[in-house]
This record gives structure tokens, C-alpha cells and sequence, in this order.
């Protein structure tokens, strides 16, 4: 069947999505908003001795969005706190074997949910969140 | 691929097969230029005009009131910016509505860079445009009234009589002629159309929306009705539009007219009962699920819904890996990334313009297939509202 135009394993990952959910009593939970197109991401984070145990996203926009949250859920699971900060979007979006340009800033919507997941645990359990961290509030300019 | 499901006729219409047949002889056997003296140029000096007057009867207009166009797009283009331009003197403003197609919208939005002042008239709740209100923008330096038959996003009919008749009045008032024009893209060869009975100056038509051939459209210029042309050069169309003539595309076009004015009736006694089982069942068997458009005032063809709390580009995807073709007004899937402006402009939140769905039916649409959506999109939404953030039923 057509694909639209993604790749498979976007399709993959949009149509079955990994790390679905919410999770009950997080360490962290970050939400962002894409200022290009509306979309809403949602990411829950576990997190035992600075490694990242478990993660849970909620998206609410297009099958770029969802597949590039499922991605990042993927690749922060297991990894420490410093190894997860350092997720690009251009990292999931090349884990998922690219996405067309005008959908690029969706992955960087996947980015700063897990920035922002990060951020409230660091707030709850050291009372300073990240440094330098503020999502994007302009209109992103990455198509 | 077979057993697919198109739900998107009012994207483009496939080309009917008596349509084809009719323009195939002339690529390669009738190939004459029409601007020809000899036999070859007047073989398809004829087929031209027996085309336009097929698209002339299917708008009750006489035959040298068409002009063929490359499409919707050029007869939008040039029933805009050709009123402008021939009456710079005597009036610069231009009224549209805010559901314009963009060939309408865009187009004024340049005329305004040129110096033109723009109104736009804004809709109710269902899409519909006041005749009050357009009567109310109209000043005494307005020479174009531009609004659609009927909204290729959301079905909704104007009421383009009473529009008429309100501008016949402030024209009286003036003592000058303003210009009406209506884009007839997604009604032409689907409702009845008597140009005289709507009272309209300019229509504007699209071959490829009533199963003719795409790159081919026209455009009704009322008699009497002066226009700077768009392109220069040769005199075709009566120097209207230079270029020598699309003849297979005209022939096609001149076919599909024809067709239709004979199968409408039917079609949309059959497509009504179709078109009304869907918006029942999706409204009724998805919870939060809204009709845009008009509910009765409304194309036969023609579905749109607001699902909340899920993004349109989302649900397409879903059922296109079932085969099934729809489309959506959402932000993620315009290219541009702003929302439908006609989902706006009915007052609709962007989230909620972010869930639409259109769902347009046709001559191949069949009941099994409408009864295939309503058993497929209910499980894709209920899979997506369980992702969303939004989604107050989610699992927690
Ligand atoms: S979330 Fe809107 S385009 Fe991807």
C-alpha cells in the first residue's frame, strides 16, 4: 500500500507506535508545543539512578510527529540523563531514515519534549531545571 | 492495487471513457491548427466550437460567451485581474469572500499589491455569505463582486441569486456597472446552472472536476462584458486569449459537458442518500465529531468533518494504508502549515480545524464503499485519541 510520503520505517513507527502512554507518578514530564502547525507532544519519563528506566509520549498532530516521538522514545530508553540531552532532531530523523523536508520540524518538537521531560525532573530533584533550556516559541524555520 | 476506495472527487475526477474516446482522434489523426485555412485546421476549427457550444448548454449560456482557459485557476485569474485592469478608471476596489479558492484569493491579494483595495466578506457558522453584507462593502469604487458557488472544502452553496440581486440594486444606486463573477469549479456539470437565472458576469469552470481531461477549464463572459486579456498574442478566442487551442483538452471538455448535463439528475439522486448515510453515520458512530459545512444547503457530494482531539494528516495516512482516499484541511497537511483558511473562517479553533476530514463522493462511489468508512475510521480514531495529549478518554 502508498506510504504518502514517508519512508517504512516512519510508517512503522506512526503505525505502531512504541512507548504509547502515560505514566503514573513520572520523575519528569515535559510538554511542548509546535508553533509551526499546532501540534502537541507529551513526553513521561522515569528515572533511576540518572539512567532513563522508562518512557511514555502522547502526541496530538501529524504521522511525522508521532512516528519521530515514537523514535525518540526509543532511543533515550536505557540512557542516561547526559546521553538523552544529547538527542538531536536530525538524530531521530535520520533513525527513521529521513523525512521530507517540510516535516523536519516535527522532529524537533520530539527533541525538545525530551528536553522538557528532562528539564522538570532536574527542576524536582535538584530544584534548577536545565540550563539554557527554552523551547522554540518563533515559527521554526527548518522547511 | 484494485480495490481501492477514491473518496476525493472533488480533488479531481477521473477522465469519463466516452471522454476519452472522443479526444483521442485529435493528437494524432486530427491534428490541424484551428488558425488553418486548409481542411486540417478546419476539421478541428469545428470540433472546437461544437465543444463550446456542449459547455455553453451546460450553463444555459450562448457559445461565444466561453472562453477556453487552462483551467479553474486561469479563469479565476483572468476574470479578476481582467475586470481590474479594463476598469482601473473607473473604480479600484474588489469584493471576495473569505472562502475563496486561492486562484480567487491570491489573485486579489496580488490586484492589492498593484494598488487595488480588497474587502473580504467574512461567513457564518455553515460557510454561507450575507447578500446584506456584501451589499453593505460595496462603494462607489467597487467593480468586481467575487464569490463561489459552492465551497470545495465544506459543500456549502451560496446564495448567489440574492448576491446577484443585491449588486443589481447598488448598481442601479451608482449608476455604474460592478462586475459579479462566481467560481462554479465544484458545481459546474453537478447542479443545474442558467447563467441568466444566477445573474452572474463571469463563471469560472474546470474540465477535470466533472470527469473531463485536467489543463483545460473555461470561463463565461457575459455578453457586452469587456476584459483585458492575460496572455498576448495570436487572436484565438476571439482575442480573448492568444495561444493556439488545447484541442483534445477542448473536445474532452466539450465531451464531459455534455455527459454530465445528461447523467446529473441521476447521479445525485443516487449520491444524496450516499453523501447523507455518511455524515449520519460518522456523526453518530464517533463521539465529538462535527459537520463543516451546511447541513442541507450543501454539494451532494460533498462530507467534511471535524474529529476532535486527532490531526487530519494522521487519520489520512491510516486510511490510505487501507486503500482509502480522502482529504483533510488540517495545518500538517497544506504545505504551508497554516490550517484550512475556510475551517477559519467558519469560526472553527485550529485544533478542531486540525481534525477535519473530507470525505467527496462520485460517479464510482458505491454504498459498500461508504459502508467500508464508517467500519474502518471508528477504530483509526479511537487508536489516535488514545495518543493524544488532548484526548480526555485516554487511558491512563
Ligand atoms: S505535527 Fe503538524 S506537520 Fe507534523
Amino acid at each position: 500500500m502508498s506510504m504518502g510520503p514517508y519512508s517504512a520505517k516512519v510508517m512503522d513507527h506512526f503505525m505502531n507506535p512504541r512507548n504509547v502512554g502515560v505514566i503514573e507518578n513520572p520523575d519528569g514530564v515535559g510538554e511542548v508545543g509546535n508553533p509551526v502547525c499546532g501540534d502537541i507532544m507529551k513526553m513521561f519519563i522515569k528515572v533511576k539512578d540518572n539512567i532513563i528506566t522508562d518512557v511514555k509520549f502522547q502526541t496530538f498532530g501529524c504521522g511525522s510527529a508521532i512516528a519521530t516521538s515514537s523514535m525518540a522514545t526509543e532511543l533515550i530508553k536505557g540512557k542516561t540523563i547526559e546521553e538523552a540531552l544529547k538527542l538531536t532532531n536530525v538524530a531521530v530523523a535520520e533513525a527513521l531514515d529521513g523525512l521530507p523536508k517540510i516535516k523536519m520540524h516535527c522532529s524537533v518538537l520530539a527533541e525538545e519534549a525530551v528536553q522538557a521531560a528532562i528539564d522538570d525532573y532536574l527542576k524536582k530533584t535538584t530544584g534548577k531545571g536545565l540550563p539554557g533550556f527554552k523551547p522554540h516559541d518563533e515559527p521554526l524555520q527548518e522547511h | 492495487m484494485s480495490n481501492r476506495t477514491y473518496l476525493d472527487f472533488a480533488a479531481t475526477t477521473p477522465t469519463d471513457p466516452s471522454v476519452l474516446a472522443a479526444m483521442l482522434p485529435y493528437f494524432s489523426e486530427k491534428y490541424g491548427n484551428p488558425s488553418s485555412i486548409h481542411s486540417f485546421g478546419q476539421e478541428t476549427r469545428a470540433a472546437i466550437e461544437a465543444a463550446r457550444q456542449q459547455v455553453a448548454g451546460l450553463i444555459a449560456a450562448k457559445p461565444e460567451e466561453i472562453v477556453f482557459t487552462s483551467g479553474g485557476t486561469e479563469a479565476d485569474n483572468q476574470a479578476l485581474e481582467g475586470i481590474a485592469w479594463a476598469n482601473e478608471k473607473n473604480g479600484n476596489h474588489i469584493i471576495c469572500s473569505a472562502i475563496e479558492h486561492h486562484a480567487v484569493l491570491h489573485c486579489a491579494e496580488f490586484l492589492k499589491k498593484r494598488g487595488f483595495a480588497v474587502t473580504v466578506v467574512p461567513v457564518d457558522q455553515d460557510g454561507l455569505v450575507s447578500p446584506e453584507a456584501v451589499a453593505q462593502a460595496i462603494t462607489p469604487k467597487t467593480v468586481l463582486v467575487s464569490v463561489m458557488h459552492a465551497n470545495n472544502e465544506i459543500g456549502t452553496v451560496e446564495p448567489i441569486r440574492e448576491i446577484s440581486e443585491v449588486i443589481g440594486r447598488r448598481t442601479k444606486d451608482e449608476g455604474r456597472k460592478i462586475y459579479f463573477h462566481t467560481d462554479a469549479v465544484q458545481t459546474a456539470g453537478h447542479l443545474p446552472i442558467n447563467v441568466a437565472e444566477l445573474g452572474v458576469d463571469l463563471l469560472s469552470i474546470s474540465a477535470h472536476k466533472l470527469y473531463g481531461p485536467k489543463g483545460i477549464g473555461a470561463l463565461y463572459i457575459k455578453k457586452g462584458t469587456r476584459l483585458t486579456p492575460f496572455l498576448h498574442g495570436g487572436g484565438q478566442e476571439n482575442n480573448r486569449r492568444a495561444s493556439t487551442e488545447n484541442v483534445p483538452g477542448i473536445v474532452g471538455f466539450g465531451a464531459a459537458a455534455d455527459l454530465a448535463a445528461q447523467t446529473m439528475a441521476e447521479e445525485n439522486a443516487k449520491l444524496l442518500p450516499l453523501r447523507d448515510k455518511l455524515i449520519k453515520g460518522l456523526t453518530t458512530l464517533i463521539p465529538d465529531v462535527r459537520l463543516n459545512g451546511h447541513a442541507s444547503v450543501r454539494l451532494p457530494n460533498n462530507v467534511n468533518v471535524s474529529v476532535k482531539f486527532i490531526e487530519g494528516e494522521s487519520m489520512l495516512l491510516n486510511l490510505d494504508m487501507l486503500g482509502i482516499a480522502a482529504s483533510s484541511g488540517s495545518a500538517c497537511t497544506s504545505g504551508s502549515l497554516d490550517p484550512s483558511h475556510v475551517l477559519l473562517a467558519i469560526g472553527l479553533p485550529h485544533e478542531i480545524a486540525h481534525g477535519s476530514l473530507r470525505f467527496t463522493l462520485g460517479k464510482q462511489t458505491t454504498e459498500a464503499e461508504i459502508d467500508l468508512v464508517l467500519e474502518k475510521l471508528p477504530p483509526i480514531v479511537d487508536k489516535l485519541r488514545r495518543m493524544s495529549p488532548l484526548y480526555p478518554g485516554g487511558k491512563k
